[in-house]
């Protein structure tokens, strides 16, 4: 069917392009709302990725630190080790936010590392000398704060992907993810276990 | 139909049904203090005349330097980690201008025992995590495990602006080397203009002012006017040489100045910065 013409031929044509022309020009009835939460969504997850690596690139100078002072205390540092490399490791496929499989290999490896820099920063709380070393103070609030950024990163994740995924599923969305964006899938969010695992709660020794 | 026509349709009903729907309201779990000033003392821990002190401190700061630093007392954290109050109340304010995110809130929660530097995205590069942490341990903790408030705040405070201060580049306000290289090819462009002028227009005017025997002078008879002589098209053009180089000048003195008009007496309110959760917290 023959719509922008150049010169629409009959009164039909006319209507259809005008009505074209508004479609563009308002875009108020939500036709562009999937493509922006996506965006939205996509650059959250960014965030989320970019605060990850972060921490990625922090490990092993506190692992090192940490050696100076603790060597005795293998296992631990040798689990942090491993679980940073298991991070490395595992590639990210791209479509890493819509494939379930790679965001919960994605997270039980994040999750894993978490855990393993919690135990870490328990254990040297027996170890005066290194708690007083300047370089290991730095790095732990460097840590500290890394953690916090990668918990907001994550909440935006999630409330950016809970619009994109509402916006998809419910009425409106529905129909115009069904007519013009068959591609948009549903994005994976970050699961209740996960997020019960707490970023390390670093004490300075201080509190009561 | 076909998929145009179809979106058509769907498209001129959504937008009359919205017409009607009204705009989903985004439930807030936490509420927030009114941002009344550089310094929000919900609290009731700071005396008038140190809050006028910090509000002069931070004004200062913000003029030389654009950041915007808030200082807050809260009264309770609502049942939150103060990490998770301090980058929502940093959004919601908008501390910081919107292109720069350069906005920093010194947060103390009194009765948690809990305070943060919660640090603006554009920021976080300046104010460091450590930073932050160091501030926190050596400059405010120690009077507030004394119970001194207004000292911890005060001296937190002044350790936070000179922090953000020592490595603070301010824009260059004056043109350097480099904006004169900068400005090389438009001299270049300017030169050309005015060797045209003077050769095309001015030498022959000079010339024939200096008057020409051969030619005779100006009234009397075999008199003619030198080739290019002075006429309107060159007055016009010698207009619009002069006009592009005046524009040139006023447009290549000021660079960015741009307004930003929180004065210390007036209303002050944020700028649209975002936090993303950097800084430091301490507990006591």
């Amino acid at each position: 069917m023959r719509i922008l013409g150049v010169l629409p031929r009959n009164a039909a044509g006319l209507v259809k392009g005008l009505a074209l022309l508004s479609l563009l020009l308002l875009g108020g009835c939500g036709v562009n709302d999937i493509p922006t939460y996506q965006e939205q969504a996509k650059a959250a997850w960014s965030e989320v990725l970019n605060q990850y690596q972060r921490r990625f690139d922090l490990v092993p100078n506190l692992v090192e630190t940490v050696k100076g002072y603790a060597a005795q205390e293998r296992e631990t540092l040798t689990a942090v080790t491993e679980a940073r490399a298991k991070v490395g490791q595992t590639q990210l496929p791209a479509n890493v936010v819509t494939d379930k499989n790679a965001f919960e290999t994605f997270q039980r490896n994040q999750a894993a590392l978490t855990s393993a820099l919690s135990r870490l920063l328990v254990v040297v709380e027996r170890y005066p000398d290194l708690k007083s070393n300047q370089n290991f103070l730095a790095l732990q609030s460097q840590l500290e704060g890394t953690e916090n950024r990668i918990a907001v990163a994550r909440r935006d994740y999630i409330q950016a992907v809970a619009r994109y995924n509402t916006e998809l599923r419910t009425i409106p969305g529905r129909w115009w993810a069904a007519l013009l964006y068959p591609d948009a899938q549903v994005m994976q969010t970050f699961t209740i276990e996960a997020e019960a695992q707490k970023a390390p709660k670093v004490d300075f020794g201080t509190k009561k | 139909m076909n998929l145009i026509g179809r979106g058509l349709l769907l498209c001129w009903l959504l937008a009359a049904a919205s017409l009607a729907a009204l705009p989903a309201a985004v439930a807030a779990d936490l509420s927030f203090p009114p941002l009344d000033g550089r310094v929000v003392d919900q609290a009731g821990i700071l005396s008038p005349a140190i809050r006028a002190k910090l509000t002069e401190m931070l004004a200062r700061h913000e003029a030389e330097t654009s950041n915007q630093v808030v200082v807050v007392t809260l009264k309770s954290l609502q049942g939150v980690e103060i990490e998770d109050f301090g980058y929502q109340l940093g959004r919601h304010w908008g501390i910081g201008r919107k292109e720069r995110n350069n906005g920093l809130l010194f947060i103390v929660a009194p009765n948690e025992r809990q305070v943060r530097i919660e640090v603006g995205y554009g920021l976080e590069g300046v104010m460091t995590d450590a930073l932050s942490h160091y501030i926190i341990q050596n400059a405010i903790l120690p009077a507030f495990r004394k119970g001194d408030f207004e000292t911890g705040v005060l001296a937190g405070t002044a350790a936070i602006l000179a922090g953000l201060q020592g490595s603070y580049q301010p824009m260059p306000e004056q043109t350097t080397a480099g904006d004169w290289l900068g400005a090389l090819p438009v001299l270049v462009i300017i030169g050309i203009f005015v060797l045209v002028f003077y050769y095309r227009f001015a030498a022959p005017a000079v010339r024939h002012l200096q008057y020409d025997r051969s030619i005779g002078r100006p009234g009397e008879p075999g008199y003619r006017p030198p080739r290019g002589g002075v006429s309107a098209w060159s007055l016009f053009f010698l207009q619009l040489v002069f006009q592009i180089l005046f524009s040139l000048l006023l447009s290549g003195g000021r660079g960015s100045g741009g307004s930003f008009g929180s004065g210390s007496g007036g209303s002050f309110s944020g700028g649209g910065g975002s936090f993303g959760g950097g800084g430091a917290s301490g507990r006591w």
